[in-house]
């Protein structure tokens, strides 16, 4: 055990593997400031000695990580952590330890990483930027992210409120005890693990209580009333027509929940927002503000009056405002030595505090390294003075908690006198209470430190020197700056250190700091872990799970499975010790040779009835459609609006006005999507009614030589020839049976009642085991449409060819009036050089990797990919489609198919997309 | 996020719906070539108001013209589209 010993502190927790005692209630912060700790990290860029300079969210210095294996939790804000017992808490971005850094040499060679460094190395050759990465990525950063996942739950819920309050001080609970007395649904929001905020650093009487017994009071109203409380819960974006994400700590970062969830996501919708979300207070910047031992005025007033500890015994107040004043009794209340006020204002400022009080006074340069502080310097009306002090507390003036407000579009206004922006006309239901909308006034002043040593960005390493470099590079723009510097990247966001910079550009511009402008508040305002985004949508729930009708027809033949999108479906039924490859190519060949059956419910179904069905389809199908015949169907393609290709079908006349389009299984919502539009946007006059039939009508190809005679003897009739369609029955449940082919085979489709779809199945796959057959999943499907040049949504047909570059130029239906037609005329249509569907024979039988390049010669630019590659069914060899500049015009040529990624280049012939039956000999009976 | 009055189903959560296009880049049937690539490809992209075309997708699935601020995100008009909205 180390530390300090004290009354109350029971709480065992470890810091960089010591041992110490916390009280309950306690910031980490407060609990190694009570143990003397005051060394906390190092900073991401330089490593120099970090220590604690807030009491709250908007910390920059103090981060640590806590936690172990998947809880561990980096970046945490040592003041916005309070210590439960077992907490392990680690510094960050040191090695080998926290006190002895070899990383600080980074330190003596700030001069080797000024402002734009990346930038600038960037342009320079790019080996320059190799040799320095390794470096960098080792020496730079934050806390490491956990390697492990998450094994806590994490909870998302909907809440809606008249009011909701943001901020538990004492404004925002006087909003919310108004807002219930006035019937109200109100939900008040504090991000601190009590309500009170600023009165629980500044006590005082209000309605003749004390600060503790009015918080009471009004909580217990509250309360009762049936307002909601939610503490340790940030409100993290203010969005659009008042919606708020509130991020609820249920536990603290690292902490091992009892049961239930660590964290949970809120999205609230309220009637009125209610900012009682305080001021957030500045540094001062001069050489060494960054020492530990250097910390903001009010938070040396909290870890006083709020945690009962003392930061410093011997201590220079800095200030540009009354609020320090404050502070300094404080501190000679707890019995600490106010060695001396600097105020930046001149006199009378401060003259009747009692204190030692030196006017004109701007703080120059601390002393001391990372053990902490010994002194400060500073120029009083032109006079350089140094004091002795273990403790220098700053305030260079408060900004308003704008955050929300300026997220939920609110304009801000600049006070001059408070040099700060607070709220001014919001565009939501929105207004500011407290002091959020009344920050105090603060003297203007001049740092008068080294600029190199002087730090606004504490967490990025951000000096005044570095805005300065930026604005002589000739960055103007407030948000060019921003990016250059990195000033307010970092995971704090710029709380304290936003205005200082612009103060700064605006000096270095001659400019007002209105004219200098300001960057834009983003959310959250506070980091989110990414576990309370993802909420229960994590691992198998991540995305949803469409399980078509035969999924347990399936699932009893213990297939390998395939997720096709959100669909799960079988990609092989593999027998005994069968690899994928083993079984995909024995269902293929079972194809080829006798019959097989598989599951294509997932294709898009649409069923198209009315008077005007037939001039639908040939707005959306790009093939015609109204000269089929009843009973009849055709393979048929649908182009965008900018004459692309951008799904296949099949579609089929049923009746007079009856007709059944079919499209791919991976574009069934995109056409679902495009055929309402066209049906609702386009052609609401249209007589038709188009229903998606998808999930209606299971779907069962039946592919094969034998597969006439297995329809024959399922349907008791002779089945219908190539492109034909007929009503059977089978099994007793009416069907559509639709004769085409995916497979090159002589194959149908038997589409019906997705209610039966387990029984129609049994039948089948008992009449195709009868015929020799077998099942087949999509492996075996991806061998037999690849060999007979039949092509698929996504790799074949991508969005980037035209029919004429895929060789169906010829289907497009001669009279237009499909939609794309009206585009097709575009030069580039016609230009030479457009990629074309080709394909591939592997020269040497080697096998062809999917998704090369192809290239002429080694070290030639791509002239095309690989868009699927298998190896031939029956006979030997390797076949591939794939998309090739002018291909068409190249068949006969061999060229490389070369993949780096998989480390695999091969020989290959053009040819025709044709390798199996080009002739179609197979459709005939 | 936004609250969007569906013209059937009332006050509902932007997630709910999924924007499709602004009307100005809707393609007529047999637009003229020029008049479909002016449509696809050369937009107004206003700052202010525009009139957008959203789908209540996982609601009811009906069809809408939205008017709506492109800075404020304020919407000053809704109405439904679709064969039933036809006198």
């Amino acid at each position: 055990m180390s530390g300090v010993a004290r009354e109350g502190a029971t709480i065992g927790f470890t810091f960089d593997g010591t041992r110490y005692l916390a009280r309950p209630g306690e910031t980490l912060a407060a609990a190694l400031l009570a143990n003397g700790v005051r060394l906390v990290g190092r900073s991401f860029k330089y490593h120099r000695p970090r220590g604690i300079l807030t009491a709250g969210v908007e910390e920059p210095n103090a981060l640590v990580t806590v936690g172990r294996g998947g809880r561990t939790e980096p970046n945490t804000r040592a003041t916005d952590l309070f210590v439960y017992e077992g907490l392990e808490a680690r510094s960050q971005n040191r090695w080998p330890g926290l006190a002895f850094d070899l990383g600080a040499v980074f330190g003596l060679a700030s001069k080797a990483l000024p402002a734009g460094f990346y930038y600038k190395t960037f342009f320079g050759h790019a080996r320059t930027w190799l040799k320095y990465e390794a470096v960098i990525r080792r020496a730079a950063g934050l806390g490491p992210a956990p390697t492990e996942a998450d094994p806590d739950h994490f909870s998302q819920r909907a809440l809606f409120a008249d009011v909701a309050v943001i901020g538990g001080g004492r404004a925002g609970l006087l909003a919310a005890r108004e807002a219930l007395r006035a019937g109200k649904r109100v939900v008040l929001i504090e991000q601190d693990a009590v309500l009170g905020g600023g009165l629980l650093r500044d006590p005082r009487e209000i309605d003749g209580q004390g600060s503790a017994g009015w918080i009471a009071t009004v909580e217990a109203e509250l309360r009762s009333g049936g307002a909601r409380i939610l503490t340790r819960t940030t409100a993290t974006g203010h969005w659009d027509d008042n919606m708020l994400c509130l991020a609820q700590k249920l536990v603290e970062p690292g902490q091992v929940p009892g049961h239930g969830f660590a964290q949970r996501m809120w999205h609230l919708r309220a009637g009125e927002v209610v900012y009682a979300t305080g001021l957030i207070e500045r540094p001062i910047p001069f050489a060494n503000n960054d020492r530990p031992g250097v910390m903001l005025s009010r938070a040396v007033r909290t870890y006083i009056r709020r945690f009962g500890v003392v930061p410093g015994r011997r201590v220079v107040v800095a200030t540009t405002n009354d609020d320090a004043y404050e502070t300094a009794r404080a501190l000679r209340d707890a019995g600490a030595e106010v060695v001396a006020v600097l105020d930046t204002r001149p006199a009378p400022a401060g003259a009747d505090s009692g204190f030692a009080v030196l006017n004109d006074s701007v703080p120059q340069a601390a002393k001391g390294g990372r053990r902490g502080v010994k002194g400060l310097s500073a120029v009083i009306a032109g006079a350089e003075q140094h004091f002795a002090a273990d403790l220098i507390a700053v305030s260079g003036g408060f900004s308003p908690a704008v955050h929300l407000h300026s997220q939920a579009g609110g304009a801000l206004d600049w006070d001059e006198g408070a040099r700060a922006y607070k709220a001014g006309a919001a565009r939501q239901a929105a207004r500011t209470v407290g002091s959020a909308g009344d920050p105090p006034a603060s003297g203007a002043f001049r740092p008068v430190g080294n600029a190199k040593a002087s730090f606004l960005d504490f967490q990025n390493d951000v000096t005044l020197a570095d805005i300065d470099l930026a604005w002589r590079e000739g960055y103007r723009s407030v948000e060019h700056v921003k990016r250059y510097t990195t000033l307010g990247m970092a995971t704090d966001q710029g709380k304290t250190s936003n205005l200082p910079a612009l103060e700064a550009l605006a000096h270095a511009g001659g400019m007002t700091v209105p004219e200098a402008g300001i960057t834009t508040f983003r959310p959250p305002y506070t980091p989110v872990t990414m576990g309370a985004m993802a909420g229960a949508a994590q691992g198998e729930h991540a995305v949803p799970t469409r399980r078509p009708a035969l999924y347990a027809v399936h699932a009893a033949k213990d297939p390998i499975w395939l997720n096709a999108g959100y669909w799960k479906r079988p990609r092989a039924y593999p027998r005994g010790s069968e690899t994928l490859a083993q079984a995909g190519l024995r269902e293929a060949r079972s194809v080829r040779q006798l019959v097989g059956l598989t599951d294509v419910s997932t294709l898009a179904k649409f069923e198209v009835n009315g008077p005007d069905a037939a001039r639908f389809l040939e707005r959306i199908c790009a093939t015609t459609v109204a000269k089929l015949a009843i009973g009849r169907g055709r393979y048929t393609i649908m182009l965008r609006e900018d004459g692309l290709v951008f799904d296949d079908g099949t579609v089929w006349r049923l009746g007079e006005n009856r007709y059944l389009l079919t499209s791919s299984t991976s574009g069934a919502s995109r056409m679902a999507t495009h055929i309402s539009y066209v049906r609702n946007h386009l052609m609401p006059e249209a007589k038709v009614s188009v229903i998606c039939v998808q999930e209606h009508y299971a779907a069962i190809a039946v592919a094969g030589p034998k597969s006439v005679a297995v329809m024959e003897q399922l349907t008791g009739e002779a089945p219908p020839r190539h492109m034909s369609a007929s009503q059977p029955t089978i099994a007793g449940v009416p069907v559509h049976l639709l004769a085409a082919s995916f497979s090159g085979e002589r194959a149908f489709e038997v589409h019906f009642d997705a209610r039966h779809a387990a029984a129609v199945w049994q039948a089948i796959d008992d009449a195709v085991a009868a015929a020799g057959g077998c099942a087949y999943g999509l492996e075996a499907m991806e061998l037999l449409r690849i060999e007979k040049g039949h092509l698929v949504i996504g790799p074949d047909i991508d969005g980037r060819l035209s029919a004429d570059d895929l060789g169906m130029g010829r289907m497009l239906n001669p009279a237009g009036g499909y939609i794309g037609h009206s585009t097709l005329h575009r030069p580039a249509f016609a230009e030479p050089g457009r990629k074309q569907l080709v394909g591939l024979e592997s020269v040497n039988g080697d096998s062809i990797p999917e998704g090369a390049m192809l290239v002429p010669h080694l070290g030639a630019r791509a002239e095309g990919h690989v868009t699927g590659a298998v190896r031939r069914v029956l006979g030997p060899g390797h076949i591939a489609l794939a998309h090739l500049a002018d291909g068409r015009a190249r068949h006969g040529q061999e060229i490389y198919a070369r993949s780096l990624t998989r480390g695999h280049t091969t020989r290959v012939r053009v040819v025709a997309p044709h390798f199996y039956d080009p002739a179609g000999e197979r459709y005939r009976d | 996020m936004l609250t969007i009055a569906c013209p059937h189903c009332g006050p509902r959560a932007q997630a709910e719906f999924v924007y499709e296009r602004t009307v100005d880049s809707v393609v007529p049937l047999d637009a003229e070539p020029a008049e479909a690539v002016a449509a696809l490809f050369t937009r107004a992209n206003p700052r202010g108001e525009d009139d957008e075309i959203w789908r209540h997708t996982h609601g009811c699935g009906g069809w809408l013209v939205m008017r709506r601020h492109r800075v404020t995100h304020a919407i000053s008009a809704i109405r439904a589209i679709g064969p039933e909205t036809l006198p």
